[in-house]
């Protein structure tokens, strides 16, 4: 049988994702601190609101409310032994919106990073990610997920363990990094690299690419970056909407609607096929993306110079892939061991 | 390049102290003990051993992380190998009566439980000898207060990333005003959603971008205000 995602893919040019979940969630009135995956128990109304709203506003596929929803995050509020309970809710209320939006929405069910970092720097394991992911899959699948979303990664470790446990799940998946490190992830993995790593995984996930970072532009260039390792498998980009801004004791994200919209036929034309938002972006930036893309004509692949012009400057001057040969590098003495 | 096995213990002083910045840029744990080690035998001062060998060393992976050329994982093990030299010299600088490089009281504020880029700059300060005492994740107004009375730091170190968490930083400062404790302190903020001009907004003294910009401000800072206690 073939999956909800691989349908849609299938059958059309480009497929538009949802926005910001913890944005949405906090003007609804959640308190900092408090993690949004204890919404889908305590305030399922206020979820069913955020998919719907995502849903309303032309959405092919939205995510779930569990970015947070694994053992080690949610250990954090003492809650580690609701991580089954708190994804399958997840997904029993975006399974309910999905079938009564009267077309095809897909459900995917949202994997956040754990927070914690891989031996040996750190102490996390290849199996305590594997297992503690594949406990998370299982309560999204429960309540109904069509695909596993895993997102936000920087470690190509933690990319491989949710690969192995999606495999365990049974679960289609796709799989976004997020480059926010001078065009790298914080872990220093390029764009060029993690094409790299997504083809060499045996169970490879739907779609890949790139959420969050530092703005469209950036983001953009990543897609250009994994566009020109001439990759088969479609690509994602969700893209926040510009940069917070600091105002008289306010946050709120410089991306308007309008460069959001910008971004969204830019990233169509770099032959991106599923196209949302990450942290600020709104349902009134989601209609204006599809709006965008359903009415102006598929262009060339935009350059470099063409996105900043458009969107803005880039975070910093190269990101790592193609001619390094003039990249800072350090001299060092001869004579190496072990 | 050769292959020839390095042995320290043959190493000239200078040597030594170049090979030392190498197997910290790499991470390399026992041979920085090691190398810790000979220095101290050979009679070296516990505090030359700390900033020529090990600190120096540090700003040079600190510089490259900053320019892009190394990233996390790298800086982690380096950092890893760093603390592996200070065990040794900790006990010996307080038994010298060596100078203090300086202190700082660090953590991620109230409503916020990230802690990667603050445990980093942690242990990056670590690294360049200030003593840092770590108040970890989601820390009240009284929480730092506590920590600034009981440790007496140069430096105060907020941390947030979230866009909801970030004016707490304000809170903090607004209440170090009201008690006349504000200039007692650098206070130094950082965090992915932070600016320049947000710290300036907030009344901070520095925005530090990573964390190895939170150590070049700290030693510049702290340099400053010692200058200026002594005039």
């Amino acid at each position: 049988m073939t999956d909800a995602l691989t349908k849609l893919l299938n059958s059309r040019d480009w497929l538009l994702a949802d926005g910001a979940t913890g944005t949405n969630l906090f003007n609804m009135g959640l308190e900092s601190g408090e993690p949004p995956e204890f919404w889908n128990v305590d305030k399922p109304d206020n979820i069913r609101k955020l998919y719907k709203g995502a849903v309303d506003a032309g959405s092919d596929i939205f995510l779930t409310n569990s970015f947070g929803g694994n053992a080690s995050r949610l250990k954090l509020h003492q809650a580690q032994g609701r991580v089954m309970e708190l994804n399958r809710v997840a997904a029993e209320i975006a399974r309910e919106v999905a079938d009564t939006a009267g077309r095809p929405v897909v459900v995917a069910g949202s994997m956040g990073p754990t927070g914690e970092i891989f031996e040996p720097m750190g102490t996390l394991t290849h199996a305590a990610a594997v297992e503690m992911f594949h406990e998370q899959a299982e309560g999204l699948k429960a309540g109904g997920a069509d695909v596993l979303w895993v997102e936000t990664i920087s470690a190509p470790e933690e990319y491989r363990a949710a690969a192995e446990a999606a495999k365990l799940a049974g679960m289609p998946w796709c799989g976004t990094m997020s480059f926010d490190t001078a065009g790298r992830t914080m872990m220093g993995t390029t764009s060029a690299a993690m094409v790299e790593l997504v083809n060499k995984l045996d169970y490879p996930p739907l779609a890949f690419g790139a959420n969050c970072g530092v703005g469209a532009s950036d983001l953009m260039r990543t897609m250009l970056g994994f566009a020109a390792q001439g990759s088969e498998r479609p690509l994602i980009a969700k893209g926040n909407a510009g940069i917070p801004k600091y105002h008289d004791g306010h946050i709120h994200y410089d991306g308007t609607p309008e460069l959001m919209a910008e971004y969204a036929v830019l990233a169509r034309d770099a032959g991106v096929k599923i196209i949302g938002g990450c942290c600020g972006t709104m349902p009134e930036h989601l209609k204006a993306m599809r709006a965008a893309l359903e009415s102006r004509p598929k262009g060339p692949r935009p350059t470099l110079e063409q996105i900043s012009e458009t969107l803005g400057g880039f975070s910093s001057a190269s990101d790592g892939t193609g001619d390094t040969s003039d990249a800072p590098k350090r001299e060092r003495r001869g004579g190496r061991r072990g | 390049m050769s292959d020839d096995e390095i042995i320290l213990s043959d190493l000239s002083d200078d040597e030594l102290v170049l090979q030392m910045h190498d197997d910290l840029y790499d991470g390399l744990r026992e041979e920085i003990e090691e190398g810790v080690n000979i220095l101290i035998e050979r009679g070296w001062a516990p505090y030359d051993a700390l900033t020529k060998a090990l600190v120096a060393g540090m700003t040079i992976v600190g510089a490259d992380f900053r320019d892009g050329i190394l990233f996390v994982p790298e800086v982690l093990l380096a950092a890893n190998a760093m603390k592996g030299g200070m065990a040794i010299l900790k006990p010996l600088l307080i038994a010298t009566g060596a100078p203090r490089m300086g202190k700082m009281v660090i953590g991620t504020v109230k409503g916020d439980i990230h802690d990667i880029g603050k445990n980093l700059v942690g242990m990056m300060m670590e690294g360049a000898g200030f003593e840092v005492r770590d108040l970890g994740i989601n820390n009240s107004v009284d929480a730092y207060l506590e920590a600034l009375e009981a440790e007496t730091p140069d430096i105060l170190g907020m941390s947030a990333l979230l866009t909801t968490t970030m004016p707490y930083m304000k809170v903090v400062i607004d209440t170090l005003k009201e008690k006349g404790m504000r200039d007692d302190y650098i206070v130094m903020v950082g965090g992915a959603p932070l600016n320049e001009e947000f710290a300036k907004a907030i009344g901070a003294d520095a925005y530090c971008r990573d964390a190895a910009v939170a150590v070049e401000t700290a030693k510049s800072l702290v340099s400053r205000k010692h200058n200026q206690a002594r005039a």
